[in-house]
């Protein structure tokens, strides 16, 4: 419908209808604490449902939404102040966390090529989900630049900080890891931000040291990358 | 306004140097590594950047919305590879956590 894609290509109306149900969303999921319920992929759905039955087409949605679209870029940038914050309080442990991490970034990137492609996955996919433990905004930027479909990335990415979050001390504790410093680093750098939210209820180191895994999986992959793609 | 310029401005450091490097590494992330380096190096003061940056970071996951509704015009390129894509996520996601915190283990125990 004509007036439709008008209405959404305009940004203040967008900006306040997606702002809007993202608030609701964080709403609701505060109040149930179900994971499935993550604010982004509430969002997601509701904007999509939405825009479904207003027989709005996607690129009018997308020129009214651009400038949250474009906040990904500074997000992304101030983190390095967050990384910084975080990295003066544990000077101490850092090339142990770094080799920690690199090492599970590359298991990841590896493993999660092999067994997509053995699945019969396409390049396109794999492109997608190679920075799956990354957080979303480094990983969209890594997918777009590999040939990924970032709207894939988008929702892998969430889904697995969904079920990290919901696995890992399980996994943790089956594999016999105690040190709280591994635990939160583990966490952080396999499911990120979901990761994360659950480290902060194992205690407060796990939660510090998982905040702080998050920035250093996102570099970590963003420099592996295009080592790791020369050999696979 | 300072904390604003700053982002920006790595921002803007950060595109340049990945196209620079073929774009090999995103912009955004170059940027976040320069900002992390001038903080480390007392270029910025980190003082002036704690109320901008904490806003935008702790927003973040608002911002990926957009990207995500695209999935209404892409997911005929990978619905056929659903299996794939559940499986070969979780296994991943569960060796990245155990060989993470293995690694961080080993590496603390040694150093004792």
């Amino acid at each position: 419908m004509e007036a439709m894609n008008e209405l959404f290509a305009l940004q203040p109306f967008t900006l306040a209808f997606v702002i809007g149900i993202y608030l609701a969303s964080v709403a609701l999921y505060r109040r149930t604490r179900l994971g499935l319920l993550h604010p982004v992929l509430t969002s997601m759905l509701v904007i999509i449902g939405v825009l479904y039955v207003l027989d709005v087409d996607y690129e009018a949605f997308r020129q009214g939404s651009f400038l949250i679209d474009f906040m990904l870029g500074p997000s992304v940038v101030a983190l390095g102040y967050v990384l910084y914050e975080q990295v003066r309080l544990i000077r101490r442990h850092l090339v142990s966390m770094l080799t920690a991490v690199s090492v599970g970034s590359l298991v990841g990137i590896v493993s999660v090529t092999l067994i997509a492609r053995w699945l019969g996955a396409d390049e396109q996919v794999v492109s997608s989900l190679q920075p799956k433990s990354v957080t979303t905004p480094i990983a969209l930027g890594i997918s777009e630049r590999f040939g990924g479909i970032p709207p894939l990335t988008a929702v892998v990415v969430v889904v697995v900080g969904v079920f990290g979050a919901v696995v890992g001390p399980f996994v943790l504790d089956k594999t016999g890891v105690r040190s709280k410093i591994a635990r939160g680093l583990a966490m952080g750098s396999s499911a990120h931000g979901g990761g994360t939210s659950r480290a902060i209820e194992m205690g407060a180191v796990e939660g510090a040291i998982s905040g702080l895994s998050i920035g250093l999986m996102g570099v970590a992959t963003a420099l592996l990358m295009p080592l790791v793609r020369l050999f696979l | 306004m300072y904390a604003i310029f700053v982002i920006f401005l790595f921002y803007a450091a950060g595109l340049l140097l990945s196209k620079a490097i073929g774009g090999l590494i995103p912009g955004n992330v170059l940027g976040m590594l320069l900002l992390f380096g001038a903080l480390l190096a007392g270029w910025v003061k980190p003082e002036k950047m704690r109320t901008i940056a904490s806003f935008i970071t702790t927003h973040m996951a608002l911002y990926f919305v957009p990207v995500g509704v695209g999935l209404m015009v892409t997911t005929r390129y990978f619905a056929g590879a659903t299996v794939a894509i559940v499986v070969a996520s979780a296994v991943s996601t569960v060796l990245v956590l155990v060989v993470t915190a293995w690694v961080q283990q080993i590496l603390e125990k040694w150093k004792r």
